[in-house]
């Protein structure tokens, strides 16, 4: 049994985007706020903060979830992935990236760090993932700009051209 | 939106977990995925003064079956469950339910046993253990006792645990053969809490239709002898007796008809599956 105290700031270690990172929080700091004002990492977004719009979603090891809904102590010593890790480097983005660029999938971009890290994540578990099965996944956010047609184009050719990597690796 | 302070307590069993509950009475919280209870802390509709996580208890993850029951731990995350080998033989039912328990997103973390204890009377894992009356196990130090379903949802988000009594696991009967499931809901968007949900069971000698959304907690219906030429009448009246009111998303009517297409949609599934 660990206990921490309300009123002090603990330690909280974690592997984000795959390098060890470190920083203080209180038992009731969110790892959405955690990752944000603690660790500076501004890509993920916070909406609704009750779990419904989807915008501040991340994966924590391994799968994606809210991080409005998981305090930071909670995913001490955790595996963190965010919109910041999804491109492979500077100059570059990924095939998802990409095909959101390339269908305006976007237009504020406010909900899309969330929706990037769910499909990344669905696309990589599934590489051959239907469009049924990447409805049934965007279903848990929320955009107000694109009306989800453009999303859905963008995360139908991704799968598409991840799929033909595959093959033809 | 942010929770008001707490001591965080991170047990590594469910005994741990009931000494800090027998130690702090009604100002503790159990904390398991969080998907029901971190909204309530971020809402401020909830302010404990001690979260007790049990998500790194080893003895809280364990699904358990046998010839009559399955039985699932406080720590078993709904993901886990839906991944369960033979889910779909062991508990139609629940396997029909669980996609659409929230999102691919929330049931990565949330429990089976937190959504009970939450008892949203929307939800479809209480649905569907009222369905198949399944038993709670709650425990109170090194004390358990077991509850119905039936007898543990009391109104909406009110269950018969008591403040210093945690769920230890939920126990869902394994169905006879040559039972037949449907589920099927109306909600505003895939993965909402339902407006209307429907669960049936169709044996040869009895007939089941649990509803959810409508009345404070699940209501469920028998009938032993069920002549379809008379199932529109008889889901007719089931849709009156029920507690239909109007708010924000759905008028008292709407759900009645709700009530009336989803029980016909679950009941011929559930036809359809029997055969």
């Amino acid at each position: 049994m660990r206990r921490l105290n309300a009123d002090q700031r603990h330690k909280i270690g974690m592997t984000l985007n795959g390098r060890p990172v470190e920083g203080y929080a209180v038992p009731r700091l969110l790892l959405s706020d955690f990752l944000r004002h603690e660790l500076a990492a501004t890509g993920t977004h916070v909406g609704c903060e009750h779990g419904v719009c989807g915008a501040c979603t991340v994966r924590i090891d391994g799968m994606m979830a809210r991080s409005c809904l998981t305090l930071a102590v909670q995913v001490d010593g955790a595996v963190i992935d965010t919109v910041e890790g999804l491109a492979p480097d500077a100059e570059r983005l990924s095939v998802l990236q990409s095909a959101f660029r390339k269908h305006h999938a976007l237009q504020c971009g406010f909900c899309t760090a969330g929706i990037l890290m769910s499909l990344d994540t669905l696309l990589r578990d599934t590489p051959d993932a239907d469009e049924h099965q990447i409805r049934d996944v965007l279903s848990g956010h929320l955009c107000r700009c694109t009306g989800y047609h453009t999303i859905l184009n963008a995360a139908i050719e991704a799968a598409a051209t991840l799929k033909k990597d595959i093959q033809d690796a | 939106m942010k929770p008001a302070p707490f001591d965080y307590v991170r047990c590594d069993s469910l005994e741990e977990a009931a000494e800090v509950i027998a130690q702090h009475g009604d100002a503790v919280r159990v904390l398991a995925g969080g998907q029901s209870l971190m909204p309530m802390l971020n809402m401020r509709l909830s302010r404990p003064s001690v979260l007790a996580d049990i998500m790194q208890a080893g003895d809280a993850r364990q699904i358990t079956a046998d010839k009559a029951t399955l039985r699932i731990g406080a720590g078993v995350r709904q993901t886990a469950l839906s991944a369960y080998p033979d889910l779909c033989k062991i508990n139609p039912l629940l396997a029909r339910a669980l996609p659409w328990v929230g999102h691919t997103q929330t049931r990565a973390r949330g429990t089976v046993c937190g959504s009970v204890a939450h008892a949203d009377p929307s939800a479809e894992i209480p649905l569907t253990l009222a369905a198949l009356d399944g038993t709670v196990i709650l425990r109170r130090g090194g004390k358990r006792r077991r509850v119905t379903a039936s007898d543990f949802f009391l109104g909406m988000m009110l269950t018969d645990k008591a403040d210093d009594e945690i769920i230890e696991a939920v126990e869902f009967p394994i169905l006879s053969e040559g039972t037949g499931v449907g589920f099927c809901e109306v909600g505003r968007r895939k993965g909402d809490f339902a407006i209307v949900a429907c669960a049936a069971l169709v044996s040869p000698d009895r007939v089941r239709l649990a509803v959810g959304g409508v009345n404070d907690t699940p209501v469920i219906r028998d009938w032993d002898a069920f002549d379809p030429a008379e199932e529109s009448d008889a889901l007719n009246a089931l849709a009156w007796s029920l507690d239909a009111r109007e708010d924000l998303h759905a008028s008292a009517r709407y759900r009645r008809d709700l009530v009336r297409s989803l029980g016909a949609k679950a009941l011929q599934e559930a036809r359809t599956c029997a055969a």
